[in-house]
């Protein structure tokens, strides 16, 4: 008989060991998938985990594809840490596109260094303002923010829509729904020529390093951990609870405007529809695969990056079809967020 | 969380990945063989979509076929419109790849992002404006298509209604509702088409709901600019009449289908391909239609057209072909009344391009 | 406007908003016991998928509605294991099992798509769709499993110290809107649009969610507001067939707008709240707390 039990102690052991207990049990039904689809497991697991990253140019993908999911799922550990669950990250992204881009478009013919802070900084406030509304209307109204949240994004995606087939679209661009260029001075620096990676990564770092700060070093920190335990305990201790999940939903939105915007004046350049594959989404899972820790959620965004370039490049070599490699994906997603279980509980044979 | 150990498991992860990265780096080779030229594909959908990618990946096959051993097909699907394109398109011409098919119209520029970075490497990009030294651009007169069943739909329809399902306001799509209006009211000046836009290119359920309202309203022909074959089927339930789109979806709703646009791009992959072969591929702008063989019309349904009438659309195929008869034949007058073909005069290509609208007898604006 | 058009557009309406019905009745149900399951457009493209193939190979609708159903009860079964006894956070789980059903049906379907088949008459699953909402508002207020699930999404613990099983009415709950959602998934590809093709549920699973919250977690509510959200996008079309121009993605943004102001609504009352939303909503239960 298994018996399960709550561990008194924390350990640490099982914090780094859980993920290692998902990836075996990855390699163990994955490997079946492979032998069902006729496929050697070795050489598949090579070409999914290793073949993407296997030159520069597949690192730079693999940070191209990282930086917006870790920016986002950063931003929103504050929300989760807080137990609030804002999951209209890609409304907030898409958001933080349109003003931060709107900029770029407004002085296409810029030269100005200034520029690209402006559509940064629009960009963050974008994101912010986005994320203002489920904030407002939780602490105002006291609606669940789950749900606001979720319904913003689609009303954000039909708001990008509209620019693009509108007021936005490129006078030259034969009626196409894309606006045009954004100026030079409004592209992101990329790191090295030739490679799209962009100094999107450098936030990235700088904002795991602050929130890294914030949580165990400042009283903010402290604070949202209490009253992510409890809303009660945190209204005895005198924190005003309405105010933290202000702070907590704008620190979340402008991260995710951010990356909204390093998304399209970095690698896309222009606006249109379908800016985003989904970041806001995926960097939920992100988030909680990090469990919430600053440098985790670096490391799972880096692994979930890894996933999506190794299906890509499945489809490429082992030439199977791109939907084999969105069920690959959901099993490492199931036994990783399933593993975490290890951390809270002792499993036993009796 | 203590810290020392949390700096150690950041430094053993770089240290796996830089090992990774060393150890495959040896491993995995590019398989160029010199002899053997490859070819890639990128879609926007699953090649199982009996519609725009399907018809793509028909023309893949027959590059295939006609070519045999000197080439190798590769094809990548469901690709993105957008940063990750850049990335897919990449990997093609990164693993060998000598000529690269990129058939949606939003990877352009990520098309030509590539191109620049690798000189060696031929695309051609689907239904784009943006050339470079080794670019090409091609596209099918489909408008060529929509005057035929516009011919065949003003002679057939009885309710002088015809509904039009249409995914966005673009130029192609913009092209095709007017080419299909100006050969139907031509032959038939009671007609009127009722358009319906579906903001999608793919939503089977939206698509038939769509078809149900326009044969509610009046419409016996249902005419669609959107992918999939719903609005056929529900034509085919409802017992009125429809044209395919992009393939031949006879199969799907055999008493109302009357005949379809076929994009063929077999022959043409196959030339461009032959090319690369011999060395003597070129950047240019194609832009063919029935002359070519780009464009045809799925076999006529014996069943629900008379001869005389398969005949005329035949005809007509045919003027097309050799040039007596065009789809925007003057004069043309706009919404507004004002003239914008001359009598006597055809569209050129620069006005066709940018259509974005309405013929005059066509209610309702484009939207914008 | 003729009586023939209202009843047909009426048709229409009823043919096009049956799936959001079934899907948003099985998800009204799990989230009153107090869990959110985001997976609903992955359990509807998994149900619509095994239900076609089955039809394809066997051709007995039997059949395949109940392969379909089954594969509604496994893969949320699988979802209730990871929320329920692992305890994974239930958005995050959601959002894994849209990506896993999205992957697995195109995966599975790969070689059935674009096979015709003879589509089923509607018009069973239209009437289905109103019998399940009636028996579930019933069983919801009238009987005392309802009063159960009820009181699981209210209060866990409570429900727990008044000696109830909160994991099995979960886990029940929890399928019960598996199996609804497969049962839409199958309504679209075998009677709404009888074909395959990937991704065909175009979102209609973001919808439903829309629509519970909509309906303030009430089944006939959910019956209402399904048909307003279903009607008010025929609406559109037949307005745009008669000539009048809209502009499409505000149109679009309608159902979701139309919620916020729903939930906006509720949610500033307190009495109000507490009526409609399960307070549970989206909260793990541990056992041993």
């Amino acid at each position: 008989m298994i018996k399960v039990q709550l561990r008194e102690d924390y350990s640490n052991l099982i914090f780094y060991l859980s993920p290692l207990v998902a990836v075996a049990l990855t390699l163990f039904f994955g490997s079946f998938i492979f032998l069902i689809l006729d496929l050697s497991p070795i050489e598949s697991f090579k070409i999914f985990f290793i073949s993407p990253i296997s030159n520069s140019y597949g690192i730079s993908e693999l940070f191209v594809k990282a930086t917006p999911l870790a920016i986002i799922a950063l931003g929103l550990s504050y929300c989760f840490k807080n137990n609030i669950y804002n999951i209209g990250a890609e409304g907030q992204l898409t958001m933080g596109a349109i003003f931060g881009g709107g900029i770029g478009l407004l002085f296409n013919d810029s030269t100005s260094v200034f520029l690209l802070p402006l559509m940064i900084l629009f960009g963050a406030i974008g994101g912010a303002f986005w994320a203002t509304i489920p904030a407002i209307l939780k602490t105002k109204f006291n609606t669940n923010e789950i749900l606001t949240s979720l319904m913003l994004t689609y009303v954000a995606l039909f708001i990008l829509d509209y620019f693009v087939v509108g007021p936005w679209k490129d006078p030259a661009g034969y009626g196409l729904p894309k606006s045009m260029p954004f100026p030079d001075a409004g592209r992101l620096p990329v790191l090295f020529d030739g490679l799209r990676v962009h100094i999107g990564v450098y936030f990235a770092i700088i904002i795991c390093f602050i929130t890294y700060i914030v949580y165990n070093k400042t009283l903010f920190g402290f604070k949202l951990k209490v009253s992510g335990l409890s809303s009660k305990a945190s209204k005895y201790a005198g924190f005003k609870y309405k105010n933290l999940i202000f702070y907590t939903f704008i620190i979340s939105g402008a991260c995710a405007g951010l990356a909204g915007l390093f998304e399209v004046s970095g690698p896309i350049g222009l606006l249109y529809r379908d800016i985003s594959p989904n970041y806001g989404f995926t960097a939920i899972i992100v988030a909680f695969l990090g469990r919430l820790n600053p440098i985790g959620i670096i490391l799972s965004s880096l692994l979930i990056a890894l996933t999506y370039l190794g299906a890509e490049d499945a489809q490429l070599f082992l030439k199977i079809p791109s939907a084999v490699g969105f069920v690959f994906q959901g099993l490492v997603l199931f036994f990783l967020l399933g593993t975490d279980f290890l951390n809270k509980y002792r499993v036993f044979i009796k | 969380m203590k810290k020392q150990s949390l700096v150690l498991v950041v430094i053993a992860a770089i240290v796996v990945i830089a090992g990774i990265f060393f150890i495959t780096n040896q491993n995995i080779q590019k398989d160029v063989s010199d002899d053997q030229k490859k070819i890639g594909f990128i879609y926007i959908g699953p090649p199982g979509d009996h519609g725009w990618t399907y018809m793509h990946d028909v023309g893949r096959q027959y590059l295939e076929q006609e070519l045999g051993d000197s080439v190798s097909t590769t094809y990548i699907e469901n690709v993105p419109e957008n940063a990750d394109a850049v990335r897919s398109i990449r990997k093609l011409a990164e693993s060998g790849h000598d000529l690269i098919f990129t058939t949606s119209f939003n990877y352009m520029d990520q098309t030509l992002e590539v191109a620049s970075e690798f000189p060696d490497v031929k695309f051609e990009h689907a239904t784009g404006f943006k050339r470079a030294d080794n670019v090409s651009t091609y596209s099918a007169r489909f408008y060529e298509g929509r005057t035929v069943i516009g011919h065949i739909a003003g002679k057939m329809t009885e309710t002088n209604t015809i509904g039009y399902i249409v995914s966005f306001p673009i130029p192609e799509v913009i092209r095709g509702i007017n080419a299909f209006y100006l050969a139907a009211s031509k032959v038939n000046p009671d007609v009127k088409i009722k358009i319906i836009w579906v903001y999608s290119w793919y939503d089977p359920g939206k698509e038939a709901d769509a078809a149900n309202t326009l044969i509610n309203q009046g419409a016996d022909i249902i005419v669609q600019h959107t992918d999939s074959y719903a609005p056929c089927q529900a034509a085919e339930k409802a017992g009125v009449l429809a044209f395919g789109q992009a393939s031949n979806q006879e199969a799907f709703c055999p008493n109302a289908h009357m005949t379809a646009i076929e994009d063929i791009w077999g022959p043409y992959y196959a030339a461009k391909a032959q090319a690369v072969v011999d060395g003597t591929w070129s950047s240019e702008d194609t832009w063919q239609g029935f002359k070519d063989g780009m464009v045809e019309m799925s076999p006529y349904n014996e069943k629900l057209l008379s001869s005389d009438l398969i005949a005329e659309a035949k005809a007509i195929e045919e003027g097309i072909e050799n040039g007596t008869i065009h789809s925007f034949e003057g004069p043309i007058y706009n919404q507004a009344g004002e003239l914008v073909v001359k009598e006597g005069e055809v569209a050129d290509d620069g006005m066709l391009a940018s259509m974005m609208f309405y013929v005059q007898g066509i209610d309702g604006e484009v939207p914008q | 406007m003729s009586i023939e058009l209202i009843i047909g557009i009426l048709n229409i309406v009823l043919i096009s908003t049956t799936p959001l019905v079934f899907a948003g009745i099985g998800e009204l149900v799990t989230e009153k016991s107090g869990v959110l399951n985001l997976g609903l457009e992955g359990l509807m493209l998994v149900g619509a998928v095994t239900g076609f193939i089955t039809l394809v190979l066997t051709g007995n609708y039997f059949y395949s509605l109940f392969l379909s159903i089954i594969s509604g009860i496994i893969l949320s079964g699988i979802f209730a294991f990871l929320v329920l006894n692992l305890m994974t956070n239930q958005i995050a789980t959601g959002l894994a099992l849209t990506i896993f059903g999205i992957g697995l049906s195109a995966m599975l379907g790969k070689k059935f798509a674009g096979t015709p088949i003879d589509g089923l008459n509607p018009y069973y699953f239209i009437v289905i769709s109103f019998l399940l909402v009636f028996l579930v508002g019933y069983f919801l207020s009238k009987t005392k499993s309802g009063l159960i699930v009820r009181a699981v999404g209210e209060n866990h613990n409570s429900a727990y110290a008044l000696g109830y099983n909160v994991i099995k009415t979960r886990y029940l709950t929890i399928i019960f809107g598996g199996v609804m959602s497969s049962l839409a998934g199958y309504y679209i590809s075998i009677c709404y649009a009888p074909m395959w093709q990937e991704g065909m549920t175009a979102g209609r699973g973001w919808i439903a969610l829309a629509l519970v919250v909509f309906a303030t977690w009430k089944p006939w509510r959910l019956l209402v507001g399904a048909y307003i959200f279903g009607g008010v996008a025929i609406m559109q079309m037949n307005l745009q067939a008669f000539g009048v121009e809209l502009p499409g993605q505000f149109f679009n943004m309608m159902p979701y707008i139309a919620t916020l102001i729903v939930l906006v609504f509720i949610s500033s009352n307190k009495v109000r709240l507490k009526l409609s939303a399960p307070s549970c909503l989206n909260i793990p239960y541990e056992k041993n707390s």
